[in-house]
C-alpha cells in the first residue's frame, strides 16, 4: 500500500506538469495584460511595472522561471492585490474556504447517507418518495437562488442569522452559507446512497445475515452499508476537492473572505500568478482527493488491492 | 444496454410490429410526471416566445414613476400615488398646486404661478407615467393661474417592476427566451461535437482512438470554470458566441458517452454480421450504429440543456453572461439577489421561472431515461 501511494504521488507530477502548462500558456494567450487598466498607465510606468514582474522577458523564459519558482514553492506576488503574495493570500483565505466546505461535505455525508438509507427501507412508500423529492429539489435549485433564499429567510425575515460577512469566523456567520453548500451534496449524496443501499441489500450476504437472525440495524449498518458507501466515496473525492476550494458563488453572497472569489476576479483582471496559484491549488486539491478516494477504496472492499 | 435491446426485441418479434421509438414514447406517456413536465416545457417556451408580444410594456421601457413597484393584480396607479405623481408633474412645470380632486378616470386639478402659465404645459403632464390626455379646463384672466384636466393611465405591472421602474413580466419572459435559446444552442453544439468526436474515436478505434481520448482527458483535467472564463475573456461579452464556445466545452462527457456506446456497439453480433454480409462501413455507422446511439444521446440532451441554463446564470449572476439591457433569468436573479431585503419579488418571480423550468427538464429528462433504457423492459 505504501509503495503505492508513492507510486501514485509520482504519476501525480506529470499530470500537474501538463495542468500548469496548459492554463500558463492559455491565460497567456488571451488578449490584454495585467496592467492594462480602463485609465491606461502612462507606458513608462507599464513598461517598469512590466520589467519588475519580469513580464517584459520572452514568454518561455518567463514559464521556466514560473516553474522554477513554483519548484521551490513560490508561487510568486500577485499583480493586482500589489501588497500580497499568492502565497499569503491562499494562507489567509483558504483555512476559511477549507472550514465552510469541510462542515458542509461533513452535514452532506451524515444528512444525504442517512435520507439515502432511509429511502432504501421504505422504497416505494411514503418516506422513500419524500426522500426523493427532497433530492430532486436540492439538485435542480442553482445555489446562487438557495443562497439569496437563505439570506431572506432566515436572516431578514426571522433575524436569526446574519446576512452575511465572516466575524473571525462567529458560529452563526457560518451556518447561512454551511447549509447553501451542504443542501446540493445532501441531495446527490442521498440519491446515490438510495440507490447502492436497495443494490446492497438484494445481496446474498445480507439475505444470509438476514437468515442468521441479525437484528435490522446490524444487518443495515455492519453489513450492508459497508458495500453501499463505496460509490459515495467516490462521488465524495472529487466533490471535497471542489467544496474546500471555496465557493464563488456562496463566498460572494454571503460575503465570506475564502479563497473562490479569487479564480474568476484573477482571470478577468488578467492577475497571472493568482489565476496559475488557484488552477494550482485545485489540481493539487482534486489530486489528492482522489487518491484518498483509492485509499479509502481498498479500505472498505478488501478485494481491491494495490500491491 | 444494447446487448438487451438485441435479445428482448428478438424474443419480441412475432408479437407485433412495434419499434423502438414507438415503444419508448408509449412508455414516455404513462409516466405522469414526465408528461406533465413536458407539457409545462412546451408551455413555458411558448409563453416565453410569444408572451413578450402581449405584454401591453417592452422589456426595456423605463416607467419614473413605477421604480421597484410592488407586483399587483391590480391596476396603478394606486390612490396614494396620484398625488404624488401629480407633485412630480408640477415641479417639472415649476408651478403651485392649488387644489385637485378625482372625477372618475380623470383628475382636475388647478395651479398657481408667479408668472403667466404657458398652455403648452401640458406636455409634461403627458410626459409622466401617470396621467395622459392633459387639457387646459380654465384660465384666468392674467394667466397665472389655470385649471388642467388629465386623463389617469391605469397601467398593469403584475410582476412589479425593477430598479430602474422596467416591467417585470415582460423581462423574465423576454429572458426565458434567451435562457431557453442559450441552453438549446450550447446544448446542440455540445451533443454535435461529441457525439461525432465520439463516435469517430469508438468506430476507428486503435491508435487514433487512444489519441483521442487522451486529449479529452487533458481537457477534462483543468478545472471548467477556468475553461468557461477564458472563454468569457476571448470573446468579450458577445454571448451568441460565448455560448457556441460554451457548448463546445461541454462536449466532453457527451464524447465519453458515445465512445463507450460505439464500442460496445461495434463489437455486438449483428454488426459483425452485418460486416459478413458485406455493408460498408458507412451503412453501419448509419443502419446500426447511430440509431443504436440515439438513446443515450437523447437522455444526455435533456440533461445538459438544465445544465447549460444553469451555466449561463451562473455566468450572468457574476455580471459576465448576458449583457444590459438585454436579460436572462441569470442576471434577474443576480439583481434580485441583491435586492432582496427592500424588494424581493425581483428574486422571487424569476427565481421560480428558473426553477421550475429546471424541475421539468429533469423530470422530462428522467422519463426518457425510463422509456429508452431498455434494461427496464
Amino acid at each position: 500500500m505504501f509503495v503505492y501511494v508513492i507510486r501514485r504521488f509520482l504519476t501525480a507530477i506529470p499530470t500537474l506538469f501538463v495542468i500548469v502548462t496548459l492554463a500558463f500558456f492559455l491565460i497567456r494567450v488571451a488578449p490584454g495584460g495585467p496592467f492594462n487598466q480602463e485609465r491606461g498607465l502612462s507606458p513608462e510606468i507599464k513598461a517598469n511595472l512590466e520589467a519588475q514582474f519580469g513580464l517584459d522577458k520572452p514568454l518561455w523564459h518567463q514559464y521556466l522561471n514560473y516553474l522554477n519558482n513554483l519548484l521551490h514553492g513560490n508561487f510568486g506576488p500577485s499583480y493586482n492585490l500589489p501588497d500580497f503574495t499568492v502565497g499569503e493570500l491562499f494562507a489567509n483565505g483558504l483555512p476559511i474556504s477549507i472550514q465552510l466546505g469541510a462542515s458542509a461535505l461533513t452535514l452532506a455525508l451524515i444528512i444525504g447517507g442517512t435520507l439515502g438509507i432511509v429511502a432504501a427501507l421504505h422504497q416505494n412508500r411514503a418516506a422513500d418518495y419524500a426522500v426523493i423529492a427532497t433530492a430532486t429539489a436540492g439538485s435542480t435549485i442553482p445555489t446562487f437562488v438557495i443562497a439569496p433564499i437563505i439570506q431572506l429567510v432566515f436572516a431578514l425575515s426571522w433575524n436569526l442569522i446574519p446576512v452575511g460577512g465572516w466575524a473571525n469566523g462567529a458560529l452563526l456567520n457560518k451556518i447561512g452559507p454551511v447549509i447553501t453548500l451542504a443542501l446540493p451534496q445532501i441531495a446527490i449524496v442521498a440519491r446515490l446512497m438510495r440507490g447502492s443501499m436497495i443494490e446492497s441489500l438484494r445481496s446474498n450476504h445480507i439475505r444470509t445475515a438476514r437468515a442468521m437472525g441479525l437484528s435490522q440495524w446490524s444487518v443495515v449498518i455492519r453489513h450492508a452499508l459497508r458495500g453501499a458507501v463505496l460509490p459515495i466515496i467516490s462521488y465524495a473525492g472529487p466533490a471535497a476537492a471542489a467544496l474546500l476550494t471555496g465557493s464563488i458563488i456562496v463566498e460572494t453572497i454571503f460575503a465570506i473572505p475564502g479563497v473562490g472569489r479569487y479564480f474568476v476576479d484573477a482571470a478577468l483582471n488578467r492577475d497571472y500568478t493568482l489565476v496559475m496559484g488557484t488552477v494550482v491549488v485545485i489540481a493539487i486539491f482534486t489530486i489528492v482527493f482522489n487518491l484518498i478516494v483509492d485509499i479509502l477504496y481498498a479500505v472498505v472492499d478488501p478485494r481491491v488491492r494495490y500491491d | 444496454m444494447t446487448d438487451a435491446v438485441v435479445d428482448d426485441t428478438a424474443g419480441e418479434v412475432p408479437v407485433a410490429g412495434r419499434s423502438f421509438w414507438s415503444d419508448a414514447w408509449l412508455r414516455l406517456r404513462s409516466n405522469k410526471a414526465a408528461m406533465v413536465s413536458l407539457f409545462y416545457l412546451i408551455a413555458m417556451t411558448v409563453v416565453c416566445i410569444v408572451g413578450p408580444w402581449f405584454v401591453p410594456h417592452t422589456y426595456t421601457t423605463i416607467y419614473a414613476d413605477y421604480v421597484r413597484t410592488p407586483p399587483s393584480l391590480s391596476a396603478y396607479p394606486k390612490a396614494d400615488m396620484i398625488e404624488s405623481a401629480l407633485g412630480d408633474v408640477l415641479k417639472r412645470m415649476r408651478v403651485e398646486l392649488k387644489d385637485w380632486h378625482q372625477e372618475g378616470e380623470r383628475v382636475v386639478f388647478s395651479v398657481t404661478s408667479s408668472r403667466e402659465i404657458d398652455e403648452r404645459n401640458t406636455r409634461y403632464i403627458d410626459r409622466s407615467d401617470t396621467f395622459d390626455d392633459a387639457k387646459v379646463e380654465d384660465r384666468s384672466a392674467d394667466g397665472t393661474e389655470m385649471t388642467f384636466s388629465a386623463g389617469i393611465l391605469r397601467q398593469y405591472f403584475i410582476f412589479g417592476t425593477d430598479n430602474t421602474g422596467r416591467d417585470l413580466l415582460s423581462r423574465t419572459l423576454m429572458a426565458g427566451r434567451i435562457s431557453l435559446a442559450i441552453g438549446l444552442l450550447a446544448g446542440v453544439v455540445a451533443v454535435v461535437i461529441g457525439v461525432l468526436y465520439g463516435a469517430t474515436s469508438g468506430f476507428v478505434g486503435g491508435k487514433t482512438d487512444e489519441i483521442m481520448m487522451r486529449i479529452v482527458d487533458v481537457l477534462y483535467s483543468l478545472p471548467f470554470i477556468f475553461f468557461v472564463i477564458m472563454l468569457v475573456v476571448f470573446f468579450g461579452r458577445n454571448f451568441v458566441l460565448m455560448f457556441l464556445a460554451v457548448g463546445a466545452v461541454l462536449w466532453l462527457d457527451m464524447a465519453r458517452i458515445v465512445r463507450g456506446q460505439a464500442l460496445s456497439i461495434r463489437r455486438q453480433e449483428y454488426v459483425q454480421a452485418a460486416e459478413a454480409l458485406g455493408v460498408s462501413s458507412r451503412g453501419i455507422l448509419l443502419r446500426h450504429i447511430v440509431p443504436n446511439l440515439l438513446g443515450p444521446v437523447v437522455i444526455y440532451m435533456t440533461l445538459l440543456v438544465p445544465h447549460v441554463i444553469i451555466l449561463e446564470s451562473f455566468l450572468s449572476f457574476l455580471g459576465l453572461g448576458v449583457q444590459e439591457p438585454m436579460t436572462s433569468w441569470g442576471v434577474l436573479i443576480s439583481v434580485g439577489a441583491k435586492n432582496i431585503g427592500s424588494a424581493n419579488w425581483l428574486l422571487t418571480f424569476p427565481a421560480f421561472f428558473l426553477v421550475s423550468t429546471l424541475f421539468a427538464l429533469n423530470f422530462v429528462g428522467d422519463g426518457l431515461r425510463d422509456a429508452l433504457d431498455p434494461r427496464d423492459r
